[in-house]
């Protein structure tokens, strides 16, 4: 983590700029751009701003923003309420999407929608999210007016939890489609294997019928490898929505991250990135957690797989 | 104002504080229920420029310009969409002989958001603020000559100046009156004005909501609520879908299609401020040269430029004055588009083969188009451009403030900023005694007239000079639905007043 932070660091001050140029305009003299430098410490030396970042980081606290002068902690976590649940949803959609279609596309690999959704999926990879973004948006909202554009639920989550679900429809949809394409795909293979596996064969030499035999002893064994999974793809939709916030104008973790950047407001990006290096070892705990669960054999004092 | 009802009931770590004032301020000043047309409607703008904070001498952006200028807080004189100045916290004023002391009376009954009555040292307050040394304002350095500021009662304010300041009510049009105990002007406000904030969610919306306490007449609507958005594509559809109703200023040509060639929609073309120039840097050579300047001017056609950009819209210009300044020329015949002439002055410059030059271009639309644009033609005259792509936030410190570069490709958006043009040690080197001189004592003009006078002089020296090259005036193209009328047309300095936007059944 201490490594992260510093790498972190040191990348950011390589970006040509300076953070002070967000809070000038043209037609500020000299002395103005002087304070503004004083004012966010950007005329310090790297080494002093590092000391500095660092005696912050050890109280956890992430500073304010140089250019809103909020406080970063409370404006990620204004953020994450809009991130988690958005992600959450996109990730349940695409599991729901992605579980029946990849076995499917396994057990029924000679049938011709077999194929299909293996084609379709491989073409879901390679399709980049904002035009799968923009062609929702020109379908259900500009034409046929079912969802909103664009824009966040103002009310909140809880206030009214339908409006906010019918506001973030389309958003939600477009990263559950873009997950459950490389899902398939994951969920297809890991079938494949089990279809493949000596235990399947004993299970239905002992009498169990193929769908019993899969359900019973299959998707077991399939899940530990889709669970690792997992764990990467929800991982990387809490930032990799970036695309998604900008086509929908949602003001979620991404795109602070984006317009931190952009204004070179360092404890902004400093902050997201932390706050998500912190998220992403969770999930990846979370995911280990259940992958033992589910398999008992990882439960061992050594953990190794046999 | 205290925190709004929306950013308490998001914020989690302050819930247990801020329980009781979010059910006080949920009674007291969240809409009823917002009404879809007539005299309370809420009027949705959608705009591409959200502030960064709400203190406009904090590095706000124009965004705050937008939002709060003459809608949430007031000056003392009011710069309106035609361009000229008048009153609007002042009731009247005198200016003494000299021309160095203006009294001012202010307006009576006028109450701040908070309850608190305007008096003057709130006027004197609010104008310490913009002059103070921590302050960003880019207009600071025009309020240079005040030399005191006197509150002999509630209601008067003196203002003494060191020299004459012809421009002072212009000036003072962008100095807002805040009261003087408000606290944390980043996040809140305490203006005059027709609105009062009624909640910001960074990131998507800022709301205001008719002040029934307002002085002046009352707003044609109860609330606007304006939304903010990353993606142009984003805001057109959002208007098409009937989430806005009016969007500022449309920044994507190829859109406007979908809006004319719809009896739903109206598309208003105003005259606009923003002007693209490619900005030599004046100091260093070829360009220290006026006769290669001119050349370069000679070699480009401006219109083909403009059209291929904005189609039917925009307006050419010949110098950086826009014809809503009251010191405009038509200046654009002078150095008007001659390529075989540009050849003539290279040769005679001492570049008969022409020469290579680089040219800083902000990453953002127009600058990239424009600048291969201007790759191609400057080609045909033999000079070779290279073009290195900056982000804005580089664009500062590599050529406002170290005055590294060559040429650069940028968009000017304020008004009366010709005397930028006076100033040697601005980003482009520009430096003619003759237009420093002008600049200077057209400030220190006794009547507008002379002031103008002066001004169109040195109008025209910079257009001789080839100071600079000046591509287009863009256009201001605000669309609404067809039942949203009322906004303001040019949006001078990205203002945008709301309180005359009426929504019919």
């Amino acid at each position: 983590m201490l490594i992260a932070a510093a790498v972190l660091f040191l990348l950011l001050r390589l970006l040509p700029g300076d953070p002070a140029n967000a809070l000038v305009s043209v037609g500020a003299d000299p002395e103005q751009i002087e304070a503004a430098r004083r004012q966010v410490g950007s005329d310090l030396p790297i080494f002093a701003q590092f000391v500095r970042y660092l005696g912050q980081l050890a109280s956890f606290d992430l500073g304010a923003s140089f250019v809103s002068g909020v406080p970063v902690l409370e404006e990620i976590g204004r953020r994450l309420t809009l991130t988690l649940p958005l992600t959450a949803l996109a990730f349940t959609g695409a599991i729901l999407i992605a579980l029946p279609l990849g076995i499917l596309a396994a057990v029924k690999r000679d049938r011709w929608y077999g194929s299909l959704i293996s084609v379709i999926s491989q073409l879901g990879v390679a399709i980049p999210v904002f035009w799968i973004g923009i062609l929702l948006v020109t379908a259900f909202a500009v034409k046929l007016r079912l969802f909103p554009s664009s824009g966040f639920p103002t009310s909140g989550w809880w206030r009214d939890p339908l409006a906010a679900l019918h506001q973030l429809a389309l958003p939600i949809l477009t990263i559950a489609l873009v997950m459950s394409a490389s899902l398939i795909r994951y969920v297809r293979s890991a079938t494949l294997d089990v279809i493949g596996s000596d235990y399947l064969r004993t299970a239905r030499a002992l009498g169990a019928g193929y769908g019993e035999a899969l359900v019973r002893h299959g998707i077991r064994n399939g899940a530990v490898p889709v669970i690792s999974i997992l764990g990467i793809e929800l991982a990387s939709t809490l930032l990799g929505a970036v695309v998604v916030e900008r086509v929908f104008s949602l003001p979620g973790l991404g795109s602070m991250l984006l317009s931190g950047i952009e204004q070179r407001d360092y404890p902004s990006v400093q902050g997201v990135l932390f706050i998500s290096t912190l998220l992403v070892l969770l999930v990846g705990f979370a995911a280990d957690l259940v992958q033992r669960l589910v398999d008992p054999r990882l439960r061992g004092p050594s953990g190794a797989r046999p | 104002m205290t925190a709004s009802p929306v950013r308490s009931a998001l914020k989690p770590l302050s819930v247990l504080k801020a329980t009781t004032t979010a059910t006080l301020l949920l009674m007291g000043l969240a809409p009823a229920f917002a009404a879809e047309s007539g005299p309370d409607a809420t009027i949705n703008v959608g705009s591409l420029y959200e502030p960064q904070n709400l203190d406009n001498t904090a590095g706000a952006g124009q965004g705050i310009n937008e939002a709060f200028n003459g809608n949430v807080y007031e000056a003392l004189f009011r710069l309106n969409d035609d361009g000229t100045v008048s009153p609007s916290l002042v009731k009247d004023f005198k200016v003494s002989e000299d021309g160095l002391t203006y009294t001012f009376t202010l307006q009576p009954g006028v109450t701040f958001h908070s309850g608190d009555p305007l008096t003057s040292a709130d006027v004197k307050w609010s104008i310490e603020r913009v002059t103070s040394s921590d302050s960003k304002s880019s207009r600071k350095n025009s309020l240079k000559p005040i030399a005191s500021i006197e509150t002999p009662d509630e209601a008067t304010v003196i203002i003494k100046l060191s020299s004459r300041s012809i421009s002072l009510p212009y000036n003072l049009s962008y100095v807002w009156v805040i009261n003087d105990k408000a606290k944390d002007l980043q996040s809140t406000e305490d203006g005059t004005g027709p609105y009062a904030l009624e909640g910001w969610q960074r990131g998507s919306q800022l709301a205001v909501k008719r002040f029934d306490k307002y002085w002046g007449p009352k707003p044609e609507n109860g609330e606007v609520v304006f939304k903010y958005f990353t993606e142009a594509t984003a805001l057109n559809n959002a208007l098409l879908t009937g989430a806005v109703d009016v969007i500022t200023s449309v920044q994507s040509p190829d859109s406007l299609a979908q809006f004319k060639d719809n009896p739903d929609f109206t598309v208003a073309e105003g005259k606009s401020t923003t002007k693209l120039l490619l900005a030599y840097n004046d100091r260093v050579a070829p360009f220290d040269n006026v006769k290669v300047r001119k050349a370069l001017a000679r070699a480009v056609d401006d219109k083909k430029l403009l059209e291929a950009v904005w189609g039917e819209y925009g307006t050419l210009i010949g110098s950086f004055v826009p014809p809503t300044d009251p010191w405009y020329v038509d200046l654009t015949k002078t150095d008007a588009y001659d390529p075989e002439s540009a050849k003539a002055l290279l040769a005679e410059a001492g570049y008969p083969d022409g020469f290579t030059f680089t040219i800083d271009t902000p990453n953002y639309d127009p600058h990239p188009i424009a600048a291969q644009f201007l790759q191609g033609e400057l080609a045909k005259v033999g000079v070779k451009v290279e073009i290195n792509v900056i982000t804005a936030n580089e664009w500062y410190t590599k050529i406002y403030k170290a005055h590294d570069f060559q040429a650069t490709l940028q968009e000017h958006v304020n008004h009366r900023d010709i005397v930028f043009y006076g100033n040697p040690d601005f980003y482009w080197g520009y430096n003619n005694p003759k237009v420093v001189d002008l600049i200077k004592a057209s400030e220190e003009a006794k009547t507008v007239d002379e002031q103008t006078e002066k001004l169109k002089e040195a109008n025209i020296q910079i257009a001789e000079d080839a100071a600079s090259n000046w591509l287009y005036l863009y256009p201001q193209i605000v669309v609404s639905k067809k039942s949203v009328t009322g906004y303001p047309l040019n949006g001078l300095n990205s203002q945008f007043f709301a309180y005359g936007i009426k929504k019919a059944e």
